[in-house]
């Protein structure tokens, strides 16, 4: 069995990536909202995990860049689900449809 | 080590602040009233000492990145902060955690300093987390309002996807260069199928921070529900910090694909300025109408950023100052409304000027600086915006964002209209002022008429740009 290349792990991330962004934008419950925005932010980690691996050894930025992503996503879903909980006390729900108020 | 403290100047100096607010909050507990003098003095302080021991020079193996012309910007944010803490008194002597929003606000602000001074694409990402995550916590300050919950959901939602976006152009631009520090990569950057997707995507995630027009769909909804001082510092300091780094990485990174990213700048530009202008021209509520007024003016700075020279960095610095004060003027005056009374649309401000001469006139001022009429700051800095973005001979653009300038004034004019003209029997009641709120107000009408008129000013940036 042959071993996984750049192109298989690029493909992984770029399928990652858009489905990440099909669930945005498709989604109507806010926690499946920022899960897809988590599976955005690990598409970015495998591209750059793939890209230290196979095209830059040397140059470790890639695999540090990780980490740092890594502890922003969590600090952001912190903030995102803290703002989600009062969403639901004020509303009742976590649905985007019932938060309506603001348009045009 | 001297250098750490000459150079991190502005950051530690924040720093400092936030962790006396924190004592001052866990302590004793002192008034809001007391505090606020506190804070205010602090800021005061943060902004003159940002005026001195300034040099050049970059820490951290080029991570951090420093001239006289950045530490000019963070003092336009310095100043932008403590005209808003002095504006919105009234609403901050009744918040029960004023401490928590000087603290969420002084962290957003410490964020944009270090992403105006990042020479590195690690530190630019962190310090934008740093600079939006606070904000929509401070959106949803009102905590028992549905609204103001309803638009820190936009917010924060909009924001990761946006930097999600932008986090993917960076993993393809180390896979194409192996770096992300700026200083090395403008020498690895080669026109190819794969760098103009990176650019599309950087360009994006700008754009939403910036609010430019295919992007824009959250800033009505965020502004409207969010407390007069988040919108304030949102569409004033979080978007001038926004275009400083946007200015610089194009200017210093992207300076290679330049003929790619004109054409980009000039579509969006012209978009954002029409799109602004139509949909401004038909809102009710105020919050509403600054918020696609402030979509349209940055329509405009994108004319100046295009012209990719010395002139048009310094003309967008300059704009972004007057902007400052017009912008905070005219939320100030609405927040002063909107405090005693409640009311928030247009329609009531009808024969405002019988009741309210004083913040009729200050309304009316900032109305026409942001419209760009002769006397006003407003109209120096867009006249030089556009002569900056002129100097490409690219006429059709040009006479597009003049066009648009017409189009503006008829808006900004209607308000000025129903203000000082149309007569209202339930007029507005007279609002009582708080003393630094207007002495706030007096500070934001003479900065609108003096820097235009004083031109060292703008000689001066011209000097450091």
């Amino acid at each position: 069995m042959p071993e996984p290349g750049l192109y298989h792990l690029l493909f992984i991330s770029a399928a990652l990536f858009f489905i990440g962004m099909f669930g945005f934008f498709t989604r109507r419950n806010l926690v499946t909202m920022l899960m897809s925005i988590e599976l955005i932010l690990n598409s970015v980690n495998i591209n750059f995990i793939a890209f230290n691996k196979y095209l830059w050894p040397n140059k470790m930025d890639g695999l540090f860049f990780v980490i740092f992503v890594i502890a922003i996503a969590a600090a952001e879903a912190a903030v995102a689900i803290a703002i989600i909980i009062n969403l639901y006390r004020s509303h009742g729900s976590i649905d985007v449809e019932k938060a309506e108020e603001l348009k045009y | 080590m001297n250098d750490l403290f000459t150079l991190m100047k502005s950051e530690l100096l924040v720093t400092a602040i936030i962790f006396i607010l924190l004592f001052l909050k866990i302590g004793k507990g002192i008034q809001n009233d007391k505090l606020l003098t506190i804070i205010q003095f602090l800021l005061l302080l943060n902004l003159v000492f940002g005026f001195f021991f300034n040099e050049e020079g970059s820490l951290f193996g080029g991570m951090f990145y420093t001239n006289a012309l950045i530490v000019f910007q963070k003092n336009v944010l310095n100043l932008g902060v403590l005209l808003i803490s002095m504006l919105f008194a009234n609403w901050f002597k009744k918040s029960e955690h004023m401490p928590e929003f000087f603290m969420l606000m002084l962290s957003a602000l410490l964020g944009m300093f270090l992403m105006i001074s990042s020479g590195n694409f690690l530190l630019f990402y962190l310090s934008l987390e740093l600079a939006t995550i606070p904000v929509a916590a401070m959106v949803n300050f009102d905590l028992e309002k549905r609204i103001s919950s309803e638009a820190a959901m936009k917010m924060i939602l909009s924001s990761a996807f946006s930097s999600g976006i932008l986090l993917f152009g960076i993993s393809l631009i180390y896979g194409i260069t192996g770096t992300i520090s700026f200083t090395e990569m403008p020498a690895l950057l080669h026109q190819s199928p794969l760098m103009i997707i990176v650019f599309v995507f950087l360009f994006a995630a700008f754009a939403f921070k910036l609010s430019i027009v295919p992007f824009h769909l959250w800033t009505a909804d965020v502004y409207e529900g969010a407390p007069f001082a988040a919108t304030s510092f949102l569409s004033v300091i979080s978007k001038g910090s926004v275009a400083f780094i946007f200015m610089a990485t194009l200017y210093k990174v992207f300076q290679p694909m330049l003929g790619l990213w004109y054409n980009m700048m000039m579509l969006l530009s012209i978009a954002t300025m029409i799109i602004g202008n139509l949909f401004a021209l038909r809102q009710q509520s105020i919050k509403r109408f600054l918020a696609f007024s402030s979509i349209a003016q940055v329509g405009f700075i994108l004319v100046g950023m295009s012209s990719n020279s010395t002139s048009g960095t310094a003309a967008v610095v300059y704009f972004i100052l007057i902007y400052t004060f017009s912008n905070l003027a005219a939320f100030g005056v609405a927040a002063a409304i909107a405090y005693q009374t409640g009311k928030e649309k247009i329609d009531d401000y009808k024969g405002l000027y019988q009741t309210n001469p004083f913040l009729s006139w200050v309304m009316a001022l900032a109305l026409f600086s942001l419209a760009g009429i002769p006397p006003t700051a407003g109209f120096f800095g867009k006249l030089f915006l556009i002569t900056s973005g002129a100097s490409k001979a690219n006429y059709f653009f040009i006479t597009i964002a003049a066009l648009n300038m017409i189009v503006s004034l008829y808006y900004y004019l209607k308000v000025v209209r129903a203000i000082f003209m149309d007569k209202n029997e339930q007029a507005i009641e007279k609002i009582n002022i708080h003393p630094t709120t207007k002495f706030a107000l007096l500070l934001c009408a003479a900065g609108v008429i003096f820097v235009g008129i004083f031109s060292w000013i703008y000689d001066y940036i011209q000097s450091l740009a």
